[in-house]
C-alpha cells in the first residue's frame, strides 16, 4: 500500500476544506471496507484520507414523513431501523442481502453508494481497464463477463454496480444530498458511455451528506429478491427491488448495469394492465447481453415475476 | 515515505498508546504491535472473517479497519473473550484446525448481541445467514451452528 496521511474531519466544512486544499490524491474515507481493500490491491492510491465516517450518523424523520439517512449511518443500523423495516422493507432486506454482518457494521450509507465495481479486470492492476486506467481497453468484453452488464453498457465498459442498497433506494425515489446540491438517486450513478472512470455525477470536491427517502405508501408493501451463486455473502447475478400494492408500482434491478436500473418501462406496462411477464419483457427488450451473460435476461424476467407474485 | 501517527486504544481492557504507520490495519496492530495473535489473517480482504474482533462492541473485520481510523476505540479480541459460547464450541467440537475459531467466536458473540438488540428471531437459518462472513475451510459449519444455538 502507498503511504498516505490521515485526518479525521470535524465537520462537513472541515472535510471539504481539508479535501480542497490537498493534492489531487485526497479521498474521503467512510467505513473503508471497499476503499482500504482497493488501496491494498493498488487500484486506489490516495495521498490523503479525510475520514468523514463520524459526521452524519443519524436517521431522522423528515417533515413530510420520509427519512433522512446520514451518510455515516452504518448499513447494519439502517437495516435494523424500525421505520425502515416497516415502511421500506425492501431497503432493509437489500441491506441485509449485502456483504456480511461484520462488513455491514463498518460500511456507511455514503460509502455504499460510492463502492466500486467488482469487475475482475478493474480489481487487477496487471490488466487493462478503462475504468481504472482510461484508454487502456476493456478485456471483459471478450473475457470473463458472466456477471457483468446486459443493459446500458458501452464499448468502453461492461461493469456492473455492486450495491444492493442502492437498488432499493432507486425504486423508492431516494434523493442524494451532497455538500452542494440534491441529486435523485436514479441520476446519481452514471452509465459508462465514453467516460467509464466516472461512476457517479459527484464532483471531486463534493461530499455526500445524507440520503433522503421520501414518503411512499406503496413502499410498505415491497420486497427485495437477490439471485447469487451462494445463499449468502455474494454479489448479485440479478436482483430486484419491487413495491406493488395492486395499484402503485416501483421496480428496480441490480446486477444488470453500471447503475441501479430503475425499470420505468416495466412499471408503465404494469400500470397499463400488462401481465408481470409482459412487463418484464417490456423492460428487458433493450438488453444487449454479451457472449456469456445472456442467462441474465431470462433470470431477471423470472426474478421480477416472482417478486411481483410475492407481493400480489 | 511512511506517514506515522500516534493513536490510543483499549484492547481487552488494557490501555495502549503507540505510534503507527497510517497504513497499519487494526489486525496488524493487534498481532504485530501488541503480540495478540489470536485474531488471524486469512484473506486480508474482508472475505474470510478470521480477523473478526469486537470493535466498540460491534463485530468487524480488523483487516479492513485502518488503525488510525479507530483512535480511541475499545477492542475485544478472542484473548479477552469470556463467554459461554467458548465452552459450547468445545462441547460441540465446532472446529477442526481451529484457524477460523477466534473469528467465529467474536463474530458469533457480536451476532448474538445484534439479534437481541434488533429483536430478531434466532434459528439455524438465521445463524447460517448472519455467520456467512466467517469461512471454515474444514467445514465444521454444522457444529458451529449447533454451538451457537446452544447458547442463544
Amino acid at each position: 500500500m502507498e503511504p498516505f496521511t490521515y485526518r479525521r474531519a470535524s465537520s462537513t466544512e472541515d472535510a471539504l476544506a481539508t479535501h480542497g486544499s490537498a493534492t489531487r490524491g485526497a479521498k474521503f474515507l467512510g467505513g473503508g471496507t471497499n476503499l482500504v481493500d482497493l488501496m491494498r490491491l493498488g487500484v486506489e492510491t490516495p495521498s490523503e484520507l479525510v475520514d468523514v465516517s463520524r459526521l452524519e450518523c443519524s436517521i431522522d424523520a423528515g417533515e413530510d414523513g420520509g427519512l433522512r439517512i446520514g451518510a455515516g449511518v452504518r448499513n447494519s443500523e439502517l437495516a435494523a431501523d424500525r421505520r425502515v423495516r416497516s415502511r421500506y422493507p425492501a431497503l432493509a432486506q437489500a441491506l441485509l442481502a449485502g456483504a456480511s454482518g461484520q462488513l455491514r457494521n463498518l460500511a456507511t450509507t455514503g460509502g455504499n453508494l460510492l463502492q466500486r465495481t467488482r469487475c475482475p479486470y478493474f480489481q487487477d492492476v496487471t490488466k487493462p481497464c478503462n475504468k481504472r486506467e482510461p484508454g487502456s481497453g476493456c478485456p471483459a468484453r471478450e473475457g470473463e463477463h458472466r456477471n457483468l452488464a446486459i443493459v446500458g453498457h458501452s464499448e468502453h465498459c461492461v461493469a456492473t454496480h455492486p450495491s444492493d442498497m442502492a437498488v432499493a433506494l432507486a425504486a423508492f425515489d431516494a434523493v442524494v444530498h451532497t455538500s452542494r446540491r440534491a441529486i435523485p438517486l436514479v441520476d446519481f450513478h452514471r452509465l459508462p458511455e465514453d467516460e467509464p472512470w466516472r461512476d457517479t455525477v459527484l464532483e471531486p470536491d463534493e461530499l455526500i451528506v445524507a440520503v433522503e427517502v421520501p414518503p411512499l405508501a406503496v413502499a410498505a408493501r415491497s420486497t427485495y429478491r437477490k439471485v447469487r451463486e451462494r445463499a449468502s455473502f455474494a454479489f448479485a447475478l440479478v436482483s430486484v427491488a419491487a413495491a406493488y400494492d395492486g395499484n402503485d408500482i416501483r421496480i428496480a434491478f441490480g446486477g444488470l448495469a453500471h447503475k441501479p436500473w430503475r425499470a420505468f418501462a416495466a412499471e408503465e406496462a404494469i400500470r397499463s394492465g400488462a401481465s408481470f411477464r409482459d412487463a418484464a419483457e417490456a423492460e428487458l427488450e433493450q438488453a444487449k447481453p454479451l457472449r456469456d451473460n445472456a442467462y441474465k435476461v431470462e433470470l431477471a424476467a423470472r426474478t421480477l415475476v416472482r417478486a411481483l407474485e410475492e407481493l400480489s | 515515505m511512511a506517514e506515522l501517527q500516534p493513536i490510543a486504544l483499549t484492547v481487552n481492557g488494557e490501555h495502549h498508546s503507540l505510534v503507527v504507520d497510517t497504513r497499519t490495519s487494526l489486525l496488524d496492530l493487534l498481532r504485530e504491535h501488541l503480540g495478540l495473535t489470536g485474531s488471524k489473517k486469512g484473506c486480508d480482504h474482508g472475505q474470510c472473517g478470521a480477523c473478526t474482533v469486537l470493535l466498540d462492541g460491534r463485530r468487524a473485520n480488523a483487516c479492513l479497519a485502518l488503525a488510525v481510523a479507530h483512535d480511541g476505540a475499545d477492542v475485544v479480541t478472542v484473548e479477552g473473550l469470556d463467554h459461554p459460547l467458548q465452552d459450547a464450541f468445545v462441547e460441540r467440537d465446532a472446529f477442526q484446525c481451529g484457524y477460523c475459531t477466534p473469528g467465529q467466536l467474536c463474530s458469533a458473540v457480536g451476532m448474538l448481541d445484534e439479534a437481541e438488540r434488533w429483536d430478531e428471531r434466532l434459528d439455524a437459518d438465521y445463524v447460517r445467514d448472519r455467520m456467512s462472513g466467517n469461512i471454515c475451510r474444514c467445514g465444521a459449519y454444522p457444529n458451529i451452528v449447533a454451538a451457537i444455538e446452544d447458547v442463544a
